[in-house]
């Protein structure tokens, strides 16, 4: 009666994601650009390239498991990148600080959707739809709607130059012979976090089970909306990562930054095969989704494809990736 | 002789890899009642979603009044006559009653584009009268989801009328009506069959067998077993063909006698619960009970009587505004939360598996888990080996068929998911146990397993309050019965001197049984 064990396997939404991974990597054989697909520093710089939608797409995860959707994290981003340009540029904050207070505001805005979602009773979409307009708008009330560069303006017109603080080189910086990006780095510890989070911690479960059947974990004993607020926090913290590792990147906090990346965010988890409706999913998925994503937008780049026909070719392979991992009926 | 309306002929079915039908025969005449019976999980709504055009890759054949048909949508099946009422309601909660019943085939005028809105509210109405649903106009135009249950249940068989169907398939459609709305069902059923329909017609519920089926037939792991007239299928006989072998006789004999033991579990005075919509009368009145240590009491309400809202009030699902004194084990209790109940040796199966009972997408292992978590991971981090060692205690106690512990609950048949809710129920080691229908839903083998772990469970010192609308399960289950009406006691009963009658009067509101409960 029973599948054997390799069909089961093959059956698991881990292996469908790796075939979409695969899918896209032959692709990639195919259209390798003159070789360029075959060497390290191409799959080097699209890890550097996916790590800030990665570690977005990480708080994705979590508060898509709980059974909502967080699209404010785009502009945490643009938040948080300005916070901390402001906080290391101009006002010379230290860098320990500066990063202590960009998480901290980072996870109040994750906290403040979870508040809305878990107390208020909001849908998730309506309620980090308000929080990613109002975050947008509050990152261009501190930056005043400047770009927050190594320039500064005076009053009276003239710029002087402030030195780039060393928390920026070390952040956008390669490791082990030039071979890895510390962002990708930052990445990789985010997708361990999430990973401890889901599958080790009591509240992992109950993220799982908050999404899987709300009202069964409720009457379960599952503290529902501390639940939820902690998953949105985390959205939130991730967050105010990806917009430093933005920042660091750009070498300045653009109030910009950040728009559309929560639907990369989403495309990354769903991709990887994380189902919307909650419940089921995990963070090995969204990272299999992130490469997938990731190797997909390089093979594009290197192969000179215009933007315009890059964009529709994303939209079409997104499709075709996620009905190569539909489970058949029944 | 009737006129054949449909034969299925040796109808197969695999999904993946797992064969759940298996050269399946059943044909069904005019006028005639047909039961399908089986175990869950032999194969019985298979078979019907099949014959509903929602499966189309089958091996077989189906013949419609001796012509072959292939249907490739459920629509092309309703067009043939054959409408399907499904155990899971296929209604619209945010539609109105009227675009319910008329979905899918609004009358329409100007070629196909407006909706005749007066003509759809004719007919609605006419269909209501034909099944004494008394729906004024303005009830049509009311979404369908501000209905109770048994009421929405009524709407979708409307549905399936308002298609002229010739062939009417019912999946348990009594699992959630009141004893009054059984009745009405089966008075239409009567008309339908006067008027030739042909029914098929699947239950669980041996008295319904017996008061409707003209033939019997069948199914066991997805094969044909066999088919009698009902008359010649004795109960026994049925039960056998079922399960495959001789139940063990249902013992009425008891651990403990009533009123034996010792100390009182659970002491309910005067409890209170208010109605969810402010200024409405009280959902639970004043309702106060003592339960031993190894007792069970059952209790004895139609729809509506309040029986939900008293455990789920007790149980603190609604918070902190139920009223009265509650003690467990000698100790005062306020239901505040689901968490401090269970804290407190409180725990509750709800009636509603899928909705508030299971959490289908988590494996087995979890599920178990899930209402005592903290035991399982100190400190806040998950032991996976105490875990494993729990869930497999458990799996094994309570016999639950599975192929590994890691595998979706939502996998599993109607039984056994109800049997890893109460695993997950048990592992909290509760001191008291609500149960609310708790083999609704079950396979008659599941069913006996049920009954004897709660023997267990009782003889090992815990106190059970069961709520079940099958009068049978609760006269050979409880020591004594209470029947609740509109939120109040108005009978109780010494196991000794209960009989169905008295109970049903008693819950329908009057010992000589003058009032009836409305739903």
């Amino acid at each position: 009666m029973n599948p054997p064990p390799l069909r089961r396997w093959l059956a698991t939404p881990a292996f469908r994601a790796l075939l979409a991974l695969a899918f896209v990597v032959a692709i990639g054989c195919a259209f390798n650009a003159g070789g360029a697909f075959f060497h390290w520093s191409t799959h080097r710089d699209m890890l550097r390239q996916v790590s800030v939608y990665g570690i977005l797409a990480c708080g994705m995860t979590l508060v898509i498991i709980s059974g909502g959707i967080d699209l404010s994290v785009g502009s945490i981003v643009g938040l948080c990148a300005v916070l901390f340009a402001r906080e290391t540029l101009h006002e010379g904050q230290p860098a320990l600080a500066a990063l202590g207070l960009v998480l901290a505001a980072g996870a109040a805005i994750g906290l403040a959707s979870g508040t809305l979602v878990a107390r208020f009773r909001l849908q998730p979409f309506v309620a980090t739809l308000a929080m990613m307009v109002f975050a947008r708008g509050l990152a261009k009330w501190v930056s005043g709607g400047q770009k927050i560069s190594q320039a500064i303006q005076h009053p009276d017109g003239s710029f002087s130059y402030v030195d780039l603080p060393a928390i920026f080189q070390r952040l956008d910086h390669r490791i082990l012979g030039g071979n890895l990006s510390v962002v990708t780095l930052v990445f990789l510890g985010c997708v361990l976090l999430s990973w401890l989070v889901l599958e080790k911690l009591r509240y992992g479960r109950y993220i799982y089970a908050t999404g899987g059947n709300e009202e069964a974990a409720r009457l379960s004993g599952v503290p529902v909306a501390r639940t939820k607020l902690l998953a949105y926090g985390l959205s939130g913290l991730f967050g105010a990562v990806g917009g430093i590792c933005q920042a660091v990147q750009e070498q300045q906090g653009d109030p910009e930054a950040g728009s559309t990346y929560e639907l990369t965010a989403i495309a990354i988890a769903v991709i990887g095969g994380n189902n919307l409706m909650g419940g089921r999913g995990g963070i090995g998925l969204t990272l299999l989704g992130a490469l997938t994503i990731g190797t997909l937008e390089k093979i594009l780049s290197i192969n000179a494809v215009g933007e315009s026909s890059r964009l529709m070719l994303t939209g079409a392979i997104i499709v075709a990736a996620v009905l190569l991992q539909r489970r058949r009926a029944g | 002789m009737a006129d054949r309306l449909l034969a299925l002929r040796r109808i197969g079915k695999l999904f993946g890899p797992n064969r759940v039908l298996d050269g399946v025969s059943v044909d069904l005449n005019e006028g005639e009642v047909h039961i399908l019976a089986g175990e869950n999980g032999a194969g019985k709504t298979t078979l019907i979603k099949i014959l509903a055009g929602i499966h189309t890759d089958y091996e077989g054949t189906i013949e419609l009044r001796g012509r072959p048909v292939r249907f490739a949508t459920p629509h092309e099946a309703n067009r043939a006559g054959i409408s399907v009422i499904h155990q899971e309601l296929s209604l619209i909660d945010t539609m109105s009653v009227m675009d319910n019943i008329s979905l899918g085939r609004e009358p329409a005028l100007g070629g196909g584009v407006w909706l005749d809105r007066r003509g759809q509210e004719d007919r609605a109405l006419a269909l209501c009268r034909r099944l004494s649903l008394d729906f004024s106009a303005a009830d049509l135009a009311r979404p369908v989801g501000q209905f109770p249950l048994s009421i929405k249940n009524l709407v979708e068989i409307a549905k399936a009328l308002a298609f002229d169907a010739r062939i009417l398939v019912m999946d348990e459609p009594t699992s959630a009506l009141s004893r009054a709305e059984v009745d009405r069902l089966f008075t239409l059923i009567e008309a339908l069959r006067a008027r030739g329909c042909g029914i098929i017609y699947i239950t669980h519920k041996m008295e319904e067998i017996y008061r409707v089926a003209d033939r019997i037939t069948v199914l066991r792991d997805g094969r044909w077993v066999g088919t009698a007239p009902a008359d010649d299928c004795p109960e026994p006989k049925l039960i056998q063909w079922m399960i495959g072998r001789e139940l063990a006789l249902q013992s009425r004999q008891r651990a403990r006698a009533p009123g034996e033991a010792g100390r009182a579990a659970l002491e309910i005075r005067g409890f209170r619960v208010p109605h969810p919509v402010p200024g409405r009368p009280a959902a639970i009145s004043d309702f106060s009970v003592s339960v031993q240590a190894g007792e069970v009491v059952g209790i004895a309400g139609l729809q509506g009587s309040g029986g939900t809202e008293l455990f789920q009030g007790l149980f603190g699902a609604y918070g902190a505004v139920c009223g009265g004194s509650v003690m467990i084990n000698g100790k005062p209790f306020r239901p505040e939360s689901p968490a401090r109940s269970i804290g407190s040796g409180l725990s509750y199966l709800t009636a509603d598996r899928k909705g508030s009972g299971l959490v289908a997408a988590m494996s087995v292992e979890h599920n178990v888990t899930l209402a005592s978590l903290p035991r399982v991971s100190p400190g806040g981090v998950l032991r996976p080996r105490l875990e494993r060692a729990s869930a497999a205690r458990q799996a094994a106690a309570l016999n639950i068929r599975l192929t590994s512990l890691d595998q979706p609950a939502g996998t599993l048949s109607g039984g056994n998911q109800q049997k890893v809710v109460l695993a997950k129920w048990l592992e909290t080691r509760p001191a008291v146990l609500l149960l609310e229908e708790p083999t609704r839903g079950v396979d008659i083998g599941a069913k006996s397993e049920i009954y004897s772990l709660m023997r267990q469970w009782t003889s090992a010192g815990m106190a059970i309050l069961l709520i079940s609308s099958e009068l049978p399960e609760l006269l050979l289950l409880s020591d004594r019965i209470l029947a609740l009406h509109r939120g109040a006691v108005t009978g109780e009963f010494r196991r000794d001197e209960a009989t169905p009658e008295r109970i049903l009067a008693a819950a329908m509101g009057s010992p000589e049984g003058q009032g009836e409960a409305c739903a």
